[in-house]
């Protein structure tokens, strides 16, 4: 009897202190320590914008608080982790995630638990379309957005003979597929003459640079990136590869993967990126002052992902008026903001934000790489039609 | 391919092959002397890049600074191992087998959270060598002069070691300690500050190895691991010891893998096939292919028996009254759990007792059966994926549940066939290829596994749904699966499998099949396996192929060693601690890598025997 009395106490306890406090709790879990070259900025955006809010009065007349955790980088500790935040620390939502399977993994929980989850980093298309649900969105532009942004610039050259070089995991495939099938038929006769494959990570760019030549393409899509990249292109440049084969890199424009190039950045490539101290909206410029104040840093692409994650945390929870999960679905869907790239929509049919990238190309400034004749790509432009993406998600 | 684009294949190859032999030839000696599985020369490897990346860029890109650069990284990379050496693993050659692979993994957590704070998380990428920073034409393309001066590195460091092991005094004591280490000893050799010169002589190598490629390859923090797995797959192909079989198979792989991709797709009979794919996974191909044919590897020789205090085992007695007690205790108070504790508890202790029948059937091979397996995640990831694709396809969840496992046995039936036919290291670096070989498998195969996002929706049928009775069906099996395979080992077919790892020999006069008898092992072992991945993946509702992954089958060796190799409570012990410290560290320290690292060292410094090995001592009197 004892325990059964002290179990109640406890519930009413527990029961009282919760509504006492109102507080907005929010959880947030990333692979900060499997991809810290991104998410250590992404940290940092999110910070900077929770500071902002807070300092407005917070949210729903209380400070809010974030609960951040490691999330071990693969599905089955996310998996933990994100009930340890539902279960144990009582979050009215979660947001976070880099990896396309973890994301996933952490999207289907969500539906399962009926928990709503801001998907900050995944490129996957399916985490929106195939495998979709009611609880989740997606902040970041997917990789068919990103690769559909290229295909203007790629059909202009008319280029017939076009090598494929990814990663070989979900992020390159898709982008590899999308930019096949987005090809075909943009220039209808477009050949696709070599296709490489390097383990993420793993990529031998000698032997894979060769490769591409000998296929004497005219031109080359790449998807790769971080350590893969930049042995791609010190290859590249010794061997000769780009001399005369123009070539397209999805994110090799972000300062993430393009500042490591440093000296070896190669000129004229096509990429999707940020040039960082070249935008000068007001908005961009507001952000940028703000984050280089409080850090004494420059912002990756990874601080926009996660100052307007958190943003729109705030932006839901002010709409809904509440913390409570359908209330806030209920806001987000179809929900207009602002971030420091532009103002996005929340669309209703996919939950895919519509924040946009941009598209330039790289040179060489002194020993470090830069974006040139960049221009902004809004998201809205580069996505499937409505009845193409009913027809993937299974709702 | 053209003719020419044959031969830069193959200088490609050969220039890939050098480092890797660099950084394996280490690997190599230091097994051959100390028999220590060494997981850390990958950390040394890259400490080496990252040492030589500050030094050149600290010197300056000349050539004096470049090549100054790069010894220094390596000597100081050497020096590293030297403490290492003197500091952690003298402590414990007398420790059971297997054990100093545990402190080498606590090395590893620690040396990359270090990295990490001294150099921050961005890629570094290398200068190019000066004086080697351009290209020569080369059958009409151009190849960069650096890899020419790279394919004349590697034999002319085989040629040095040749000469150090042959022709030098301490080169002799070398080969007669790889030979039999004790003889050595008993002969006069000072011993321990021979494997400190190994040790150190082996970092060295590696530091050299990385800080040498920094103009082809950016010091990251993830090139420790992605190294490790290759120089094992290279000594082991090449024979543990034989430095000159490390280059061979150096050799081999590198080559092999540039003609993947030169080939990359190829149409033949209306099927498209990727070899440039083929890249994830053909070492290992080559290696279950050479240890198949050849078991002891290319230039490899039987390895000699190990003598010492950690080799020999006790008999398993019967646990002693107060024991059965106290697990009688521990298994009430789980059942009562769902009444004393949150609803994440339980969560936290499902993934525990998966654990624990995990590591106990890892236990029960590498234990009793003296199978030492690297690649158990092979029957967790069949026992999930078989679990999660029946639900898909086939049959309700319930049902799934079982057919998971059945899925595993299958597998360990056709891998075990193969391993059962090799013994120590070699064993063990088989499994690892079959795992490796099904995670590659599960990895690429699109539409029937998902590919790298895995399975979701994999969801426990209504009636399991909730948190308290998922944790009931998971305590149950767990305990289920532990006690069976514990009583299995008192079973006549326990006693025949201790017989078969004690003394093969006089098992087979009495009539024992020893091989049969180890191939049933491993089957059951795969099947508990396969269990505990098919309780798993319903209670994650979603798996991916990490769950097949070398990380998986690594945390199975460290919770059967943190617990205690020589007594079967301590998997379980092992599981607990390694689990409930994973998920508590990473949740309060930022630098929780290097936090679990630390802890583990201490555990495996203050108890050699394990944790459930020093309590049996302290409570049960032994001797020490």
């Amino acid at each position: 009897m004892k325990l059964t009395q002290r179990i109640v106490a406890g519930a009413v306890i527990a029961l009282a202190a919760g509504s006492a406090h109102a507080q907005v709790k929010v959880g947030e879990l990333n692979s900060y320590k499997t991809f810290p070259a991104f998410l250590e900025p992404y940290k940092k955006g999110w910070q900077l914008a929770l500071d902002e809010i807070n300092a407005s009065g917070g949210l729903l007349g209380q400070k809010v608080e974030v609960i951040s955790r490691e999330d071990g980088g693969t599905p089955g500790d996310a998996v933990r982790v994100a009930e340890e935040l539902l279960a144990r620390e009582k979050v009215n939502l979660i947001m976070g995630t880099f990896a396309s399977n973890v994301g996933l993994a952490v999207s289907n929980l969500a539906a399962q638990r009926k928990v709503l989850f801001i998907a900050a980093e995944p490129l996957t298309d399916k985490i929106v379309w195939e495998n979709g649900n009611r609880y989740t969105f997606r902040v970041r532009p997917s990789t068919y957005m990103q690769t559909a942004m290229l295909i203007p610039d790629a059909v202009k050259l008319k280029k017939q003979r076009w090598a494929i070089v990814y990663p070989n995991y979900e992020y390159g495939q898709s982008a590899t597929r999308w930019f096949k099938e987005l090809m075909a038929k943009a220039q209808p006769g477009v050949q696709f003459v070599g296709e490489q494959a390097p383990a993420l990570g793993k990529i031998d760019a000698g032997a894979v640079a060769q490769a591409l030549a000998d296929a004497k393409p005219d031109a080359i899509f790449s998807s790769l990136f971080g350590a893969d990249l930049q042995k791609f292109v010190r290859e590249g440049n010794l061997r000769g590869l780009f001399k005369n084969t123009v070539v397209f890199n999805l994110l090799a424009g972000e300062p993430e993967y393009l500042d490591p190039l440093k000296e070896e950045t190669p000129d004229g490539w096509y990429v999707t990126g940020y040039p960082w101290n070249e935008i000068n909206t007001p908005a961009h410029k507001k952000f940028r002052e703000a984050y280089q104040k409080k850090w004494k840093d420059y912002p990756r692409l990874g601080s926009i992902v996660g100052y307007s994650t958190m943003q729109t945390v705030a932006n839901t929870i002010r709409k809904a008026k509440s913390a409570e999960t359908e209330k806030m679905i209920e806001a987000l869907r179809g929900m207009e903001m602002d971030t420091p790239i532009g103002p996005i929509v929340w669309r209703a049919v996919d939950h895919q934000s519509t924040m946009g990238a941009y598209v330039g190309r790289l040179a060489r400034k002194g020993d470090k790489g830069v974006m040139v004749d960049w221009k902004f790509a809004p998201g809205d432009q580069y996505l499937p039609s409505f009845e193409q993406i009913k027809g993937w998600r299974k709702e | 391919m053209s003719s020419s684009a044959i031969a830069i294949q193959f200088l490609n190859g050969l220039a890939s092959a050098s480092s890797l032999f660099l950084v394996a030839a280490g690997l190599s000696l230091i097994f051959g002397v100390t028999r220590i599985v060494n997981f850390a020369h990958g950390s040394l490897y890259m400490l080496g890049a990252y040492m030589a990346y500050s030094l050149v860029e600290y010197f300056g890109r000349t050539p004096l600074g470049f090549w100054g650069g790069v010894m220094i990284a390596g000597l100081a990379a050497g020096l590293i191992g030297a403490v290492l050496e003197i500091v952690l693993l003298r402590r414990l050659y007398q420790a059971p087998e297997l054990l100093q692979l545990l402190a080498t993994f606590a090395l590893v957590l620690v040396i990359k959270d270090f990295a990490l704070w001294v150099w921050g998380p961005e890629d570094l990428l290398g200068p190019r060598a000066p004086g080697f920073d351009q290209a020569v034409a080369i059958a009409g393309r151009a190849f960069p002069e650096f890899d020419l001066l790279l394919i004349a590195i590697g034999p002319v460091v085989l040629g040095l070691l040749w000469l150090l092991l042959t022709r030098t005094r301490w080169g002799t004591l070398v080969r007669a300690a790889t030979e039999d280490r004790e003889m050595a000893g008993a002969l006069g050799v000072n011993q321990a500050w021979l494997f400190t010169g190994v040790f150190a002589l082996g970092s060295l190598l590696a530091g050299i190895g990385g800080a040498i490629n920094i103009p082809r390859e950016p010091a990251t923090l993830g090139m420790d691991l992605s190294i490790i797995s290759d120089v094992f797959v290279v000594v082991v192909v090449g024979g543990m010891g034989s430095i000159p079989g490390a280059f061979l198979a150096a050799l081999l792989i590198s080559v092999i893998k540039a003609f993947c991709i030169g080939i990359g797709e190829v149409h033949a009979f209306g099927i498209d096939f990727s070899f440039s794919k083929l890249t994830l996974v053909v070492e290992f191909i080559v290696m279950a292919i050479v240890l198949v044919i050849r078991p002891w590897g290319l230039l490899g020789r039987p390895s000699a028996v190990a003598r010492g205090p950690g080799t020999v085992e006790d008999p398993l007695r019967a646990p002693p009254r107060p024991l059965l007690a106290f697990g009688a205790a521990m298994l009430a108070i789980l059942v009562l759990m769902p009444l004393l504790s949150d609803a994440y508890t339980l969560v936290l202790l499902g993934d525990i007792l998966v654990f624990a029948l995990f590591s106990v059937s890892l236990h029960f091979i590498i234990g009793p059966a003296g199978m030492h397996s690297f690649g158990h995640a092979a029957y967790f990831g069949l026992g999930a994926y078989g679990a999660a694709l029946a639900l898909k396809h086939l049959m309700p969840m319930e049902a799934a549940l079982f057919a998971g496992p059945l899925a595993a046995a299958l597998g360990a039936l056709l891998f075990g066939w193969f391993c059962v036919r090799l013994s120590g290291v070699y064993l063990a670096m088989l499994t690892l290829a079959f795992a490796q070989i099904t995670w590659s498998i599960v990895f690429q195969w699109d539409t029937f596994t998902g590919g790298s996002n895995g399975l979701v929706d994999v969801w426990p049928a209504a009636w399991l749904g909730s948190k308290t009775a998922y944790y009931y069906l998971t305590l149950a099996l767990a305990t289920a699966g532990i006690l069976l395979l514990w009583r299995m080992l008192y079973a006549p077919f326990g006693y025949a499998l201790r017989a078969g790892r004690d003394s093969p020999l006089r098992a087979d006069a009495i009539g024992i099949d020893v091989r049969r008898t180890q191939w049933a092992g491993f089957v059951l072992a795969g099947l508990f396996a396969g269990l505990a991945g098919a309780v798993y993946a319903f209670s994650k509702g979603s798996i991916s192929p990490e769950v097949v992954a070398i990380p998986r089958s690594v945390d199975g060796l460290v919770m059967v060693l943190l617990g205690g190799i020589q007594t079967l409570t301590g998997p379980v012990a092992g599981a607990a601690v390694f689990t409930w410290l994973q998920d508590t560290i990473a949740r309060n320290t930022d630098f929780w890598r290097a936090t679990l690292g630390m802890i583990i060292l201490v555990l495996v410094l203050a108890f050699p025997r394990g944790v459930t090995g020093m309590l049996r001592r302290r409570f049960m009197r032994e001797p020490a």
